[in-house]
């Protein structure tokens, strides 16, 4: 059994962000990362779950929600799943133009997404539903709140990322970044399948 | 005298910040500041402290800078308990007000479970964990400077909140609707809450650190199951840090934007439900308190083995139990509070989860004892703190079981009998523990011994001190005494054994300044440990000279065995004896970067600009962050190259390479 030897093999066939034992550690521990998100966003799930009769002299979930901005954001949301999966195909092929092309387009269809949910918030708000009036709404807009926070950051960090993918091309540092983005990336978008089932559609129903 | 001056002063310093202990506290603050500033400066040492601390990525010197905090901390915490425990003692002349005794109870649980135990839970798995599974560093060494950055603000920010703006008063578990601002206005929640969040980050990823650096970066051969068990408990409370700090972070964040921004999630008022806060907390709250004693069980099976000279006995037993504590400490939360009422089939169900735990542990507790069995064993410091923890902890745990009973919990809720139960098993297990795992990797730290002498009589006034604290708590609690009263009246048959109880106290003062006198007498006079395995050790982290090297290892060790250090010697060998010059090869080492702290130092001035709601404040600390974040990007100078040559010097003057 000569394990370096395979070890070896096993690289060439690696992607370069997997070859590169201190980056493929790197790799590892943004899945423990994600493994706390998930906690906070289960922690918040579970908070609207307890919240979501809560309404005092607020509005219901079933008043207050209407569905045209939320299929669009879906639509928006999921479609930049499926192109930032098309920019680490395009990674793992050593094509950077179109790496970054898909990249670019991954930004703009989340901002996109941000946009239109801020224009919802604040329409909620102009309506006078504020998460002062009713844990129901407190428990609302923290949670689809963080999500949307989430996705701006991950707008600006993506934004550093083009910028150095630019700069440098393909190296092990930055190939990691751009998977480890696209964890990312795909995590909000599950997150966001959980949102659009429990708080939107369920609202609509009951 | 311009306006904004007298608002400032105002806003500052507040009447309850001038009372005489706040202002004698200012002036020794400011003494001790001006005697810093004056001795760093004298002595030429600023481009020290920034080179060699501040800006270092080093395991080794972190786990330094977190024991330093956690000592500072351990006697801030130790003051505040000595005030509470003088005023119980004399209830008719009470010395602190009862505004003040809240303060003080709120510090000081505060400080000792987030700001002493955990720095020293994190400083021990700094200095040990690499050592102990042959890495030259943890998996990700900026990320570790950050989360010490980020505790050590965090804990300033709480620190200062007593001579600025008023301290919290809400206790360390800070339970709405006392904590919302229409019961509790000022800054001191403020404080609280932001400062948890501020450290809870940090701790958040040390946890992902260290999970990742058990899991990845091991030496060869060491597989889970040859892994010391201190790294077990590492890997498990790592794991444990990760599931459990998210929902407090949760928590905390709605009472801060509950207090802040007006929202209504634990309001009495639109809908609000205050338990929902305490369901949060406690599903942090109950995995913490193994989160702070499954590292102290992992001293123990460290220091047990080592001062028994033999294996720790049932390893895998050891191993099952640790993950079988780790899985079901998450199905226990709401024994916190059984009177919330939810119902007899609820109660019944998480009573049983409790006692369930009993069993994971009782067996650790059996093969520590049988370790010792048949062993020659070692009345070290170590070994008595050992000793002495086995049959407090199981006093601690029996009474634990007492409360897990629902109907009796009824009775015990918030009262001595619970004060007791938990000081028992955070004293005898984690403090012991921890203390124990001090004095066992001091020689490793910092290459002498704490003086024997001395340290066992710090261990027996803590140790004695503490039974004489808390044996009568437990009947106090049995006669009804409720927790967090500043006073009482006498004729309940209360005075005598709280009299006593403060006593333990001050004895347990007097332990602690021991220990210190300990530490400084050690630095000048304690033996040198020369040849870096001073107790004959088990594992890896011996087989290195004291203190290790900055790259920990010139080469990576091949592990075969369990207690790796221990067959190695077993077989005549040691790390030099098989090391040649040609073995060394120039390192690739993390180098130092001002970016962690100056994060620390961004959050600070977020932190404390949100306490006192001055936005232009935020403003600048959050441009920090992100200024910080972008550098850290950007940067890809992360690396320095430590030469052959060196390495190949350093390791000739320690006598540890031929030729």
């Amino acid at each position: 059994m000569s394990v370096p030897v395979a070890k070896e093999e096993m690289e060439q066939h690696l992607p370069l962000e997997f070859a590169d034992e201190k980056e493929s550690i790197k790799i590892t521990g943004f899945w423990m990362f994600l493994v706390t998100d998930v906690m906070i966003f289960g922690s918040l799930f579970s908070s609207y779950a307890v919240y979501r009769t809560s309404v005092a002299q607020g509005p219901s979930a079933y008043q207050l929600f209407s569905f045209g901005p939320v299929i669009l954001e879906t639509v928006l949301l999921l479609t930049s799943s499926f192109t930032i999966g098309l920019s680490i195909y395009s990674m793992r092929r050593q094509n950077k133009q179109a790496t970054i092309a898909w990249l670019i387009v991954t930004l703009l269809l989340g901002a996109g997404f941000v946009i239109s949910e801020v224009h919802d918030f604040v329409g909620y708000v102009a309506a006078g539903a504020t998460w002062h009036q009713s844990a129901f709404l407190s428990a609302f807009f923290i949670l689809v709140g963080t999500h949307g926070a989430h996705v701006t950051f991950g707008i600006l960090w993506a934004t550093t990322l083009l910028i150095q993918l630019i700069r440098r091309g393909f190296t092990p540092v930055t190939t990691r970044k751009l998977f480890t983005f696209s964890l990312y990336w795909h995590f909000l978008d599950i997150v966001w399948i959980f949102i659009f089932t429990f708080v939107y559609l369920n609202g609509k129903i009951v | 005298m311009p306006s904004f001056v007298l608002y400032l002063i105002h806003t500052l310093f507040p009447h309850d910040v001038r009372r005489p202990t706040e202002l004698g506290a200012d002036f020794l603050i400011i003494m001790s500041g001006v005697i810093i500033v004056y001795y760093l400066t004298k002595q030429k040492k600023w481009r020290y402290l920034w080179d060699e601390w501040l800006t270092t990525v080093d395991h080794k010197k972190i786990g330094i800078m977190y024991l330093i905090a956690a000592i500072a901390m351990l006697f801030r915490g130790g003051v505040d308990a000595l005030m509470l425990r003088t005023n119980l003692a004399l209830p008719t002349t009470p010395v602190i007000s009862a505004s003040e005794y809240n303060e003080v109870f709120t510090t000081h649980g505060t400080i000792m479970i987030f700001f002493m135990a955990m720095p020293l839970i994190f400083a021990l798995w700094n200095v040990a964990v690499p050592l102990m599974i042959g890495a030259r560093d943890v998996a990700f060494p900026r990320l570790n400077a950050m989360s010490f950055w980020l505790f050590a603000f965090g804990a300033l920010l709480l620190n200062i909140s007593f001579v600025i703006g008023g301290s919290p008063n809400a206790g360390w578990t800070a339970y709405p609707p006392y904590t919302g601002v229409a019961f509790n206005p000022g800054p001191g929640e403020n404080y609280f809450f932001l400062s948890l969040l501020i450290a809870g980050m940090g701790t958040t990823m040390t946890g992902i650190n260290f999970l990742v650096t058990t899991l990845r970066m091991r030496a060869p051969g060491m597989t889970l199951m040859k892994m010391p068990m201190f790294v077990w408990t590492t890997l498990t409370t790592a794991a444990l840090i990760l599931f459990a700090f998210p929902p407090l972070t949760v928590a905390l964040a709605m009472s801060l934007f509950d207090r802040l921004f007006g929202s209504s999630f634990f309001t009495l008022t639109h809908g609000g439900m205050p338990m929902m806060y305490v369901n949060l907390f406690w599903l942090f709250g109950h995995p913490e308190v193994y989160i702070v004693v499954l590292p102290a069980f992992g001293v123990f099976s460290e220091v047990v083995a080592t001062y028994s000279r033999k294996a720790l006995f049932g390893y895998s037993a050891m191993v099952l139990s640790v993950l079988a504590i780790m899985f079901l400490s998450y199905g226990t939360w709401v024994h916190h509070f059984f009177t919330m009422g939810a119902g007899p089939a609820v109660n019944a169900f998480f009573g049983l989860s409790t006692m369930l735990i009993a069993i994971p542990t009782g067996v650790k507790i059996f093969n520590w004892i049988f370790t010792m069995w048949g062993g020659r064993i070692q009345l070290t410091t170590a070994m008595l703190y050992q000793i002495a923890f086995i049959p407090t902890f199981v006093i601690g745990g029996a009474t634990g079981i007492l409360l897990a009973t629902v109907p009796a919990d009824y009775q015990l809720h918030n009262t001595y009998f619970l004060v007791a139960h938990f000081h028992n098993v955070l004293i005898g297990g984690v403090l012991f523990g921890l203390l124990s795992g001090t004095y066992y990797w001091w020689p490793k730290m910092f290459g002498h011994k704490l003086d024997e002498r001395q340290g066992k009589w710090a261990f027996w006034l803590y140790f004695i001190g503490f039974w004489v604290t808390f044996g009568p708590q437990y009947l106090l609690g049995l006669e009804g005494m409720t927790r967090r009263m500043y006073t009482y009246p006498l004729g309940f048959g209360w005075h005598e054994l709280n009299v006593i109880s403060t006593v333990g106290a001050f004895i347990m003062g007097a332990g602690f300044v021991v220990m210190v006198y300990n530490v400084l007498y050690s630095l000048k006079y304690g033996e040198r440990d020369l040849t870096g395995d001073p107790w004959d050790g088990r594992t890896l982290e011996w087989a290195l000279p004291s203190p290790a090297p900055e790259y920990n290892f010139a080469r990576i060790p091949v592990v075969t065995a369990r207690d790796a250090w221990w067959d190695m010697k077993q077989k005549g060998q040691t790390l030099a004896n098989s090391l040649s010059s040609h073995d060394i090869s120039t390192l690739e080492m993390p180098k130092n970067t001002p970016v962690p702290f100056l994060l620390g130092l961004s959050f600070f001035v977020v932190g404390f600009g949100m306490t006192f709601e001055w936005w232009i404040i935020v403003a600048i600390g959050a441009i920090g962050v992100v200024a910080s974040l972008l550098y850290s990007a950007f940067d890809y100078d992360e690396h320095k190259h430590i030469n052959a040559d060196v390495i190949r010097r350093t390791e000739s003057a320690l006598g540890r390479l031929q030729g």
